[in-house]
């Protein structure tokens, strides 16, 4: 499994009320979501985003609420992959759950700039900055949670029984 | 190597004799939650997977708390989604309006959650629980879903930081500023991940309240979960309340932590958290000098009795700054009856403030006091992130309600202790 696209650089701690504030939350309506996505840290996300994009972001990055709606909304709005040098624990289980793809990975939080073609290979866990001409290689996820993944989400799995 | 009261948890639920950091497990769970606004999101993956019963109608929790009594036509849609699948699963707990407390304040109340149990709920405060030494911790609608249908959440077992806490908390200074106190020590991902137990002699002068309030904003350290040992206080709480046979469980005395804070509770202050992240703190006194539009006193953090009582301790006979606006939500029907009984509400409408049914509302800028550009506010909640109260560049300060209430008669950031 491949993901290319163009990044949105953010800094450290990006919370989810910043990736989908509440005042949004009335509605479980993905798209709707969608339309509202990182609305409070970056009003034109949404007019800029092309499908594949991906965001990068610094530490604990989706600390706060346990909103779903947060990596929902990021999903929907079409971005392919969230990395960051570490994730707050419920986005991370929650972007499992869903399947968004997320990776930790230091170096290429530190060496991509906004704007950098990046491609990732999610097998190898190699980040490829077309760009600058970089890669960055970063942790692959346990079978426990691959498996989850492969499965397209947790409800998948369970219908699957490959969550045992 | 030992396990933390954490980890001891976790191995009995997971029916494992043992288990160690980072090991990935599937845990039996005796409580599942949600509210308003994560529960419809669970209701549709849970009907799309196909599931067509839950685990046990019992177990499973549905608070409407976020935005009821509805605030508009879509969250009204919401909560019909949640009371239609309630009534279908025939679960027990739904707590809808004139039953409903904020859900933090009102699963410890009615004795739902108890000591030993594992918990998940789909609110990132659920971590509030560990304060009746419970396992618990906030998750995602998808895990919701999964846990209302298999009673069952796949964790990562977590580390642990260990909090010694030492003696006992000055006049003034509550359980907020304990954790907004190690909240600015560590910052808002020191416990990213792990566990953080509390510990030490110092535990026993804290009340259940106190402790309700430090676990709650556990998750504001990025933490797991947070834990207190089950004591005397423990036991006084939850004897006559708990509707289940509860089970302790303590930290080896070899178990690994990954650090280790010593902290002496009489050497704490007043504390305030500045916009626009928790671990921005300060002592009260050098906050002085902030003006106010608004102040909150409520929310699951600190919408308890103490709370309450705290506020009309320092609000009874007095009259708000004019032109601020003093917004007081008491957590729970019984936190509002026990309010209505003991004269506080009278006395807070006579100095000045509103006083609301429970909801969550302004925490999250949902309604009942969201913030105009600029404004600012001081807030018994817990967060403080960009536009959480409302506009993007209004301003939240988190503090105790002992601050907040002394700030509500000056309409500046102000020492409750000069008036207590």
């Amino acid at each position: 499994m491949n993901a290319k696209g163009f990044v949105h650089k953010y800094p450290d701690n990006v919370d989810t009320d910043v990736i989908i504030p509440a005042r949004y939350l009335n509605t479980p309506d993905a798209k709707e979501l969608a339309a509202h996505c990182m609305e409070d840290i970056d009003p034109d996300f949404i007019k800029k985003v092309r499908p594949g994009d991906i965001i990068v972001g610094g530490f604990n990055f989706g600390c706060g609420s346990s909103r779903e709606h947060a990596p929902l909304a990021i999903k929907t709005a079409g971005v392919s992959c969230v990395i960051a040098k570490t994730f707050a624990r419920i986005f991370y289980r929650n972007s499992i759950n869903i399947g968004l793809p997320i990776l930790e990975c230091e170096a290429a939080s530190d060496g991509i700039d906004a704007g950098d073609e990046v491609e990732i290979n999610f097998d190898t866990g190699v980040i490829t900055n077309r760009t600058k001409n970089e890669t960055y290689q970063a942790e692959p996820f346990p079978e426990f949670i691959q498996n989850i993944i492969r499965a397209g989400g947790l409800m998948n799995s369970l219908k699957e029984g490959s969550h045992e | 190597m030992g396990m933390t009261m954490t980890q001891k948890i976790l191995a009995a639920h997971a029916g494992l004799p043992s288990v160690k950091a980072g090991q990935l497990i599937n845990a039996d769970l005796d409580i599942v939650l949600g509210n308003d606004i994560t529960t419809p999101v669970a209701i549709n993956e849970f009907e799309k997977a196909g599931f067509d019963s839950v685990y046990d109608k019992s177990r499973v929790n549905i608070v409407l708390d976020h935005f009821v009594p509805n605030k508009d036509i879509k969250a009204a849609e919401q909560s019909k989604q949640c009371r239609q699948f309630a009534c279908k699963y025939q679960i027990e707990n739904f707590f809808d309006v004139g039953e409903m407390g904020i859900e933090h304040a009102l699963l410890p109340e009615k004795g739902i959650v108890t000591a030993g149990d594992c918990i998940i709920g789909a609110d990132s405060h659920t971590c509030t629980y560990g304060a009746v030494g419970a396992f618990s911790t906030g998750v995602g609608s998808t895990d919701m879903a999964a846990g209302m249908a298999t009673g069952k959440c796949w964790f990562k077992v977590p580390a642990a930081m260990k909090f010694v806490l030492t003696g006992s908390l000055p006049k003034g200074v509550s359980g907020k500023d304990v954790i907004l106190h190690i909240i600015g020590m560590i910052g808002v991902d020191g416990a990213l991940y792990k566990s953080m137990e509390f510990t030490g002699p110092g535990v026993t002068a804290l009340s259940m309240d106190d402790r309700l309030t430090i676990c709650n904003m556990a998750i504001e350290a990025g933490g797991k979960n947070g834990i207190f040992p089950v004591d005397d206080v423990t036991r006084a709480y939850l004897d006559g309340r708990s509707q289940r046979e509860y089970k302790v469980y303590e930290a080896d005395e070899d178990a690994e932590y990954t650090d280790v804070y010593e902290i002496d509770l009489s050497s704490l202050v007043p504390t305030v958290s500045y916009p626009h992240l928790p671990e921005n703190t300060h002592p009260v006194t050098d906050a002085r000098d902030i003006a106010i539009d608004q102040v909150v006193i409520g929310s699951c953090t600190n919408g308890r009795i103490s709370d309450m009582e705290i506020a009309y301790e320092i609000l009874k006979g007095k009259h708000v700054k004019k032109g601020l606006r003093v917004i007081i939500i008491p957590g729970t029907m019984a936190v509002y009856k026990e309010c209505l009984k003991r004269g506080y509400t009278e006395a807070f409408v006579d100095a000045g403030c509103v006083v609301s049914t429970p909801t969550c509302g302004p925490c999250l800028g949902g309604y009942m006091g969201i913030l105009a550009a600029g404004e600012r506010c001081v807030s018994t909640t817990n967060r403080n992130f960009v536009g959480r109260m409302g506009h993007v560049t209004s301003e939240v300060y988190l503090a105790s309600p002992a601050v907040a209430a002394a700030s509500a008669l000056t309409g500046y950031i102000s020492d409750p202790r000069e008036v207590l």
